[in-house]
């Protein structure tokens, strides 16, 4: 790979190989191109850049520190590592993108910003940035989801956001999408769609990665002023891919660096009990770009679910979708019991109350670091659990002892 | 000769296009509408194919092809149901889907069936008008598919003159930048809109937006004629299609 990644992936046309692209109907094709043309002049001016930095050092309070786990990699061997994004300002990773397409929004003269969210995370996010920008918020949020991230609808509205309960389907991810759009549809002009994840038409996969690299580029100096060399492993979940992409962007050209990302494996692998989008999805469009895609022999998406509202996805980042042929990095899946053991194990070993999306990456890494003893793991903690709370307590009891 | 190319050549005003969805309200409900539209006079059908999620539809098109997907309509179903319409139906014919069902099915086998059936165009609306001219154009004309192709008030002129090169059949003008379902509000700027695309080469009907009598007379005054769908779909669901057709004349 050459370090040249970045510019040549995804192409002018927005593919990551033959993933990606822009598969929008002609409403949205002028004004997608507009974001484009922002993303390039305005983005990477000084101006721009100077702002977003300064956001995010004293209103993020970035850099989110690397911590070593000791008890836990005492516990079952290796040396586990977390990228603190649940320190983030908002308590997720997602703050990092929205500030960045916040801030470009109001460069274009948008007034108002438009989103879905699953757990309520990158919604929190959205409405943090519009506060912080003055500008109207509108968030679009699955009934199914409401019910379950209650204290991230009431953040939302605390910080001044509509919220706009989603009723058809399944109510939860993929409808939240659907309804943003129909919402943005209707005023393209004045609004913006700031898509929550690494996902959608061309720029948005493009334009999330760039302003989640921020977490790969810290992380990797920060591993290597601690340790001296590089990771062996580097983890993260995925759901559309947004973290996942932000960490692993920083070790794409390191060989000696393996990747693993980790999918919901949910209740069990029949259809409609999983989001496992790269291990058992097939090439599709859906909203707007080519990926895989859980879908039936018609080309209609899977029903898809996770105890994790933000995983549960029916399709998944193109980039992700591209580095999975190339066989850059490996997905796994992780079911919603071990997730559940790994939410309570990192809460107790070492008093970190991680996100149920999150959770999904601290199981599969605690696997990892059984079978590598010798090895190093960097994990992306993507989020903090308060928003999972009652509904974890309540769902599945506290347990008297871990394991 | 393809029967779309056969309607604008005969009529140039007034052309009233009716758009539905395949299965719907009943599963079995498809060749009978069809039959229903063509004895009220409907020039030109615009067929749905359902699709969980239609990026371009608004809430009446999309829980109606809601009802249609848990009714089991699919694609293949849809072109079964059609197997023998041409005995009846003389009217030319558009399948309007998203692209997923139609890549998943496979492009040729999409094709094969088309010209078995007796279909004249289709409508994607999210196929890419690069992808389509490098990877499918040449298949869709041997084929005599027509794509329409969609152009918006935002559609810049740049744009518009790829469009206009690359269109065939019929442009589909999209009267507002919303999705289905909107009013139509009259404007000076819509109306330059409207005649600029009716100024070009090809014909062009107006959509989105177009419910009765009037706002069908007053989009048609601007162009070829129009396209009614949700109107149409609100009919279906309250039984009373006959009754709208005719309100319609
Ligand atoms: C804490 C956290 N991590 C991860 C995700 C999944 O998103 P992505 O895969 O884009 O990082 C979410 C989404 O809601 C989240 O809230």
């Amino acid at each position: 790979m050459s370090s040249n990644y970045f510019k040549t992936y995804p192409d002018e046309k927005g593919y990551f190989g033959e993933y990606g692209g822009s598969y929008i109907p002609e409403e949205l094709n002028a004004e997608m191109q507009k974001i484009n043309d922002a993303y390039y002049s305005i983005s990477k001016s000084h101006e721009f850049i100077s702002e977003l930095r300064s956001i995010r050092k004293h209103f993020q309070g970035r850099p989110t520190p690397v911590y070593y786990c000791n008890r836990l990699s005492n516990k079952y061997g290796g040396r586990i590592y977390l990228k603190r994004e649940d320190l983030n300002h908002s308590g997720a990773h997602k703050l990092n993108h929205c500030m960045g397409e916040a801030l470009l929004a109001k460069y274009m003269g948008k007034k108002k910003l438009i989103a879905e969210t699953g757990a309520g995370q990158h919604g929190v996010a959205l409405a943090t940035a519009a506060a912080y920008f003055g500008l109207e918020c509108e968030i679009h949020m699955g009934e199914v989801d409401i019910a379950k991230e209650h204290p991230n609808v009431m953040r939302m509205k605390i910080l001044g956001a509509t919220v706009i309960p989603v009723t058809h389907g399944l109510k939860t991810l993929k409808e939240a999408v659907d309804s943003a759009f129909q919402s943005y549809l209707k005023d393209p002009v004045n609004t913006i769609y700031c898509i929550g994840s690494v996902v959608g038409p061309h720029p948005f996969p493009m334009m999330v990665r760039e302003f989640q690299r921020v977490v790969g580029i810290e992380a990797r100096d920060q591993f290597q002023e601690m340790t001296g060399e590089l990771p062996d492993n580097v983890v993260a979940c995925v759901g559309g891919g947004s973290n996942a992409m932000g960490i692993f962007s920083a070790f794409l050209e390191d060989k000696e660096c393996k990747l693993h990302g980790v999918e919901p494996a949910g209740r069990s692998f029949d259809k409609g009990e999983h989001a496992a989008t790269l291990t058992f999805g097939k090439p599709g469009i859906i909203h707007g770009f080519k990926c895989y895609l859980l879908q039936d022999e018609e080309g209609q998406p899977d029903p898809v679910y996770s105890v994790a509202s933000g995983l549960d996805y029916p399709g998944v980042g193109p980039e992700h979708s591209m580095l999975k042929d190339w066989n850059k990095v490996e997905y796994h899946s992780v079911s919603d019991k071990e997730c559940i053991d790994a939410f309570y194990e990192l809460s107790r070993s070492e008093g970190i109350i991680p996100a149920l999306e999150s959770s999904h990456a601290v199981a599969y890494a605690l696997k990892l670091a059984q079978a590598n003893p010798r090895q190093s793991i960097l994990l992306n903690l993507s989020g903090r659990g308060d928003k999972d709370l009652d509904f974890v307590v309540e769902k599945y009891g506290l347990p008297e002892k871990v394991h | 000769m393809n029967r779309i190319d056969q309607l604008f050549q005969n009529k140039q005003k007034d052309i009233l296009s009716i758009y539905f969805p395949a299965g719907y309200p009943k599963l079995e409900d498809t060749l009978p509408t069809l039959q229903l539209l063509q004895a009220k006079g409907v020039d030109l059908v615009e067929i749905g194919i359902p699709f969980s999620d239609p990026l371009a539809d608004g809430p009446v098109i999309q829980s109606a092809a809601k009802q249609a997907l848990d009714n089991g309509m699919s694609l293949q179903l849809l072109f079964d149901q059609l197997k023998d319409a041409r005995k009846t139906i003389k009217i030319p014919l558009i399948l309007m889907g998203y692209w997923n069902t139609v890549y998943k099915f496979g492009v040729d086998a999409f094709l094969t069936e088309c010209q078995n059936v007796g279909i004249d165009g289709v409508i994607l609306p999210d196929l890419p008008l690069e992808e389509y001219q490098e990877e499918y154009k040449v298949k869709f004309e041997a084929a005599g598919v027509h794509n329409v192709l969609l152009v918006t008030p935002q559609t810049t002129d740049k744009r518009l003159a790829i469009i206009e090169k690359a269109a065939s059949g019929f442009l589909y003008m999209v009267s507002t930048a919303a999705t289905t379902g909107g009013a139509l509000q009259a404007s000076k700027e819509r109306e330059a809109y409207f005649k600029k695309i009716a100024a070009l080469d090809i014909p062009s009907l107006i959509g989105f937006g177009i419910h009765d009598k009037a706002s069908f007379q007053h989009a048609a005054s601007f162009s070829n004629g129009a396209i009614i769908g949700t109107a149409f779909i609100k009919a279906l669901e309250k039984g009373n299609t006959s009754e709208f057709l005719e309100s319609l004349q």
